[in-house]
């Protein structure tokens, strides 16, 4: 089973604030999730080469060729906040 | 007690490397950002809508195909794209498209050359792989703002790995200059560091008594001289840290240049987690041998065996051998000059000097030369100095005009009159009155004082601009000294 502090170190992860129902809940949800490969992982897979796309398809490349962009404005349209041209956020540190 | 530890500086690289394609990894926006308003050069797919869905750019992997074998990495038969997860405003999507399980390339290396000009280290790459950029923060600290332009975002970069191979901060330069000549050579990159084409990220420790010590980072290190300079400051850091008994910690640290320190980076709360899985908007990339053969029938002679090359085919001494190999461009340059002037040293001395002054004065990058002075107009200029119609300074002259203008350097001679006078009527005249002027020295030669000769040709050099041919100019000067 899922522990408190896994449900909350996955909302940081994703950036959510959760209220105590719903890491109470999640952790439920998630739980039944987990439950469910543990399942599947019932099955002997050390045959089967690991599969990284669900198409039978590689290689769907395309040419170096340049294509129009979208205008600034319709770039930054959604944008909660603009300046400049720029999309504006608030401060964040160096990565 | 102290003094007995042995110390061993172990550096690797994480070096980023923008490809020279002229869309993005994954969408047809222009990857040539630089400069640009911001956000102009955005779609979709690289903005992160919901729904948009990427599409590889074939010259992306050829070029990232052979940067791996002009590093002489294995291929792997398979590749596959992975998002690694990360919050960041410069990243709209969440996650970056790279290459995690399965990079495009493995186990390579590069033979670096030793200043001392004959032996080499091997330095092993660990992986290569294909990656998109992020987009650029502009940070407004008295407004408390960030600014985000995402026109770098999506452009295609490869990431090089070393193995920790390198034991010097000055190595550790040299690697990089080697490998950013590599791939120019190779067309890869045009790995202009001021334009952040080329990236270095480093890892540091010192190893003691042979045991592996705790490793920082250094990021933002955009120069040559700033890898050495960082380097150096973080290996003395740690080494007094250790001889004084005391120990390193593992940490990020940025390059200030400005300062001329490393400068800790905000520790993480908790070590980062970025969930990397293959990214199922990506099929598998299957790289054949067909296509990895084709590629290396396309890659350019190698700096190092063009540089004998030079030296051994055109009897060049080393010093000059060197010089004109840092470039690939200098090098078709010098070769196709040779073609039509075949006197190589002659070749190498003017474009050693004179051109790369000159390009050097124009700011011009060497792949621009032969668009501004074509071999051709250099070659004009040795033959007009080889067939004494001008001398060498005459000649220096001429090619800087004809770099400047673009004009024919015969065109420039003879508009100027800048052709050697061996006229024996027009010296004469000259030569008369250079005597009338100079009774004393007159009297002086005749009474014979040969030497004041050399003075009165001076004299008759310097009415000229220096064009006589001095030879004539003493033979006419002798005769008129005898006929007065």
């Amino acid at each position: 089973m899922l522990s408190r502090e896994d449900v909350l170190r996955i909302a940081r992860l994703a950036k959510l604030k959760l209220t105590d129902d719903e890491v109470e809940r999640y952790r439920a949800q998630l739980g039944r999730i987990l439950e469910h490969f543990k399942k599947l992982e019932e099955l002997d897979t050390s045959d089967v080469e690991p599969m990284a796309h669900g198409l039978e398809v590689a290689n769907v490349l395309r040419a170096d060729e340049p294509r129009p962009s979208v205008p600034q404005e319709e770039a930054l349209q959604n944008a909660p906040a603009r300046r400049d041209g720029y999309f504006e956020v608030p401060q964040v540190l160096e990565r | 007690m102290r003094e007995t530890l042995k110390m061993e500086t172990v550096i690797g690289l994480e070096i980023h490397v923008q490809l020279a394609t002229r869309t993005k990894l994954f969408c047809g926006c222009s990857a040539d950002y630089f400069g640009a308003p911001p956000n102009t050069h955005c779609c979709p797919v690289c903005l992160g809508m919901p729904g948009a869905l990427p599409v590889l750019n074939e010259r992306a992997v050829e070029l990232a195909l052979k940067a791996a074998l002009a590093l002489d990495c294995e291929i792997p038969e398979r590749s596959v794209f992975a998002r690694k997860q990360y919050f960041y405003p410069d990243l709209p999507k969440g996650y970056q498209i790279s290459q995690y399980e399965a990079p495009l390339a493995r186990d390579g290396h590069l033979d670096l050359e030793l200043p001392d000009g004959t032996t080499t280290k091997r330095v092993r790459i660990r992986r290569l792989h294909l990656e998109e950029d992020a987009g650029r923060l502009v940070h407004d600290p008295p407004t408390g703002r960030t600014l985000v332009d995402l026109n770098r975002c999506g452009v295609p970069l490869i990431e090089i790995v070393t193995e920790p191979d390198l034991r010097s901060p000055e190595e550790a330069a040299l690697f990089v200059k080697q490998l950013r000549r590599l791939l120019r050579y190779a067309d890869v990159s045009r790995c202009d560091m001021e334009r952040g084409e080329l990236r270095v990220d480093a890892n540091i420790s010192i190893a003691v008594d042979g045991r592996p010590g705790t490793k920082t980072e250094i990021k933002n290190m955009n120069s040559f001289q700033a890898i050495e300079k960082a380097l150096k400051v973080e290996e003395t850091r740690q080494r007094m840290a250790l001889e004084r008994g005391g120990t390193v910690q593992p940490q990020t640290f940025g390059w200030n240049p400005e300062a001329g320190r490393v400068e800790p980076q905000r520790a993480k709360e908790e070590a980062e987690d970025y969930r990397y899985f293959p990214d199922p908007d990506l099929v598998p990339l299957l790289i054949d041998e067909a296509w990895t053969r084709r590629l290396r029938a396309e890659l350019p002679e190698r700096p190092r065996e063009r540089r004998r090359r030079l030296q051994e085919g055109y009897g060049l001494p080393a010093y000059d051998a060197r010089l004109l190999t840092e470039e690939r461009a200098i090098a078709d340059y010098f070769e196709r000059a040779v073609a039509l002037f075949p006197k190589p040293k002659e070749v190498s001395n003017w474009l050693l000097t004179e051109v790369f002054r000159l390009l050097d004065e124009a700011k011009l990058a060497p792949e621009d030369l032969a668009g501004r002075l074509p071999p051709e107009r250099l070659v004009e200029v040795l033959r007009l100095v080889d067939e004494g119609r001008i001398n060498r300074n005459t000649g220096k002259a001429v090619l800087e005009e004809a770099f400047r203008t673009g004009r024919e350097p015969e065109a420039i001679v003879e508009e100027r009159k800048l052709g050697r006078i061996a006229d024996e009527a027009r010296l004469a005249e000259l030569a008369e009155r250079v005597i009338q002027e100079h009774p004393q020295a007159a009297r002086d030669f005749k009474a014979g004082n040969e030497r004041v000769l050399g003075f009165l040709v001076g004299q008759l050099m310097a009415r000229t601009q220096g064009r006589a041919d001095p030879k004539l100019a003493a033979k006419v000067l002798r005769d008129k000294l005898a006929a007065s």
